[in-house]
């Protein structure tokens, strides 16, 4: 492993005693924040869910709450999985593909999804 | 923070072989591409539950109706359960990354420390899902009814009444006429109202005696109707005196299957069918996976301690082990917001 013509890979990722204090300050800091959001979205949940919110506001809602779970999912991949800090290259390969993938089938799917309510709700009655 | 990875190496040198160009390690890059389809895997499972969701859109249950319950308390409580899971499992991802840091400061004692706090975690996470699959199977103390007019609801009130005995009028093979019965109450009333086994305010009991119901009204009954009917609509709601005599009348009628209690994989009390097979199988998919994340931390905070990777010179493992494990949280988030939130 210590070739002088190899360079170094993650193995050898060490800190110092303040980066480390640095480090943890953001650890500190992301865990307010998913703390926070989770807070906002079980209190929208209890005093605004779906039992109560209708027509627009539960659309808003709804929306709301898909864009706070991409807030969280981004704190959680970029800064706990350190994906953050790894190279453009490794980053690509890892979400581009997902990305494609999974937007399309969320879009076909949820798309069949409702043309089957429809035809059932038309048909079935 | 992966110090290396953010150094500038020009890329003649970096894509001319002998080196990775991700500056990343074999099993670092592995552990991602696991990560990366298992999370496929996921996605799968949570766009087959949307595609369902959006093909039953009004007789879907709604999260914060069915999840309200917390452990040992009476009461109203939307969402609160849930929330405290995913609240542990947030915390124990952070004790995680707080190890892995302890990792790269060649910390032996603080990541032994964050691991066992991290186990910890989920530990309490899996115990806490098993409260909530327990309370799921059982069900609520009123089920869900299917109306006079073949629709289905759904029955919230403020309080059950409490089944006071069952005094025996019939005999049967182990009960007299007269013995006052006074234990398992609740469980023999729900299976004989599901069972069709309770008419007029008598309940036909295991042993064939049938006996009289002493019970309290329940109290401010509302039906939520989640299939239709012949009079009653999807989102039609009942309320008061009404609600209450048409639920008497269902749990009195002596018929099988007009009353559902709880969840298993063919029914269930809060909505369709595929309700309770997507809960058991995405929850249950997901706490295997933090089930086995508890093993493999186990696993590792043992090498940890015994000074395995500190004679390694550096604490890869445990990065790669936080990569499972904060996976784990993610999958969680999305959970969390898909099937408890909207």
């Amino acid at each position: 492993m210590l070739r002088d013509d190899v360079i170094e890979y993650s193995l050898d990722a060490h800190h110092s005693e303040e980066e480390g204090k640095k480090i943890r300050k953001k650890i500190y800091f992301v865990t307010v924040i998913l703390t926070v959001v989770t807070i906002v979205e079980v209190a929208v949940g209890a005093l605004a869910g779906r039992s109560i919110s209708t027509g627009i506001t539960w659309e808003l809602i709804k929306w709301g709450y898909v864009a706070l779970t991409l807030v969280k999912a981004g704190y959680i991949v970029m800064v706990f999985m350190h994906l953050g800090d790894e190279r453009k290259g490794l980053k690509a390969v890892i979400l581009v593909p997902y990305f494609i993938f999974i937007l399309y089938l969320i879009f076909i799917l949820l798309w069949e999804g409702l043309a089957v309510n429809e035809a059932l709700s038309t048909y079935m009655v | 923070m992966a110090g290396h990875a953010s150094k500038q190496i020009d890329s003649k040198t970096l894509w001319g072989g002998k080196i990775s160009p991700f500056s990343a390690s074999y099993g670092k890059l592995m552990m991602w591409f696991f990560l990366v389809s298992d999370a496929l895997t996921f996605s799968g499972l949570l766009v087959a539950y949307g595609f369902t969701r959006h093909a039953t859109t009004e007789a879907w249950p709604i999260g914060e109706e069915t999840f309200h319950a917390l452990p040992l308390l009476d009461g109203d409580y939307p969402l609160i359960y849930v929330a405290l899971m995913t609240f542990i499992l947030i915390v124990s991802s952070v004790t995680m990354v707080l190890a892995v840091e302890a990792g790269h400061r060649m910390d032996k004692k603080g990541v032994v420390k964050w691991m066992i706090a991290t186990i910890i975690g989920g530990i309490f996470f899996l115990g806490s899902q098993a409260w909530e699959w327990s309370h799921f199977i059982h069900g609520s103390e009123f089920g869900k009814v299917e109306l006079s007019d073949g629709s289905l609801a759904i029955v919230h009130a403020d309080e059950f009444g409490e089944i006071e005995n069952f005094k025996v009028t019939v005999a049967g093979h182990h009960h007299k006429v007269g013995d006052v019965i006074t234990e398992d109450l609740m469980h023999e009333y729900q299976h004989a109202a599901a069972a069709g086994h309770i008419h007029d305010g008598k309940i036909t009991l295991h042993d064939g005696s049938i006996a009289e119901i002493a019970k309290k009204p329940n109290v401010n009954m509302e039906l939520k109707i989640k299939s239709d009917g012949t009079n009653y609509k999807i989102g039609d709601k009942i309320h008061g005196k009404e609600a209450a005599e048409m639920y008497e009348e269902v749990i009195n009628s002596g018929e099988l299957g007009r009353v559902t209690y709880g969840a298993n994989l063919q029914q269930n009390e809060y909505g369709p069918q595929q309700y309770g097979q997507f809960f058991f199988f995405i929850t249950g998919f997901h706490g295997f996976h933090v089930f086995s994340g508890v093993i493999i931390n186990i696993i590792i905070m043992l090498g940890a301690a015994m000074g395995v990777y500190h004679k390694r010179g550096h604490y890869e493992m445990i990065e790669k082990t936080g990569l499972y494990w904060h996976f784990v949280d993610l999958v969680w988030v999305f959970v969390f917001t898909f099937f408890y939130l909207v």
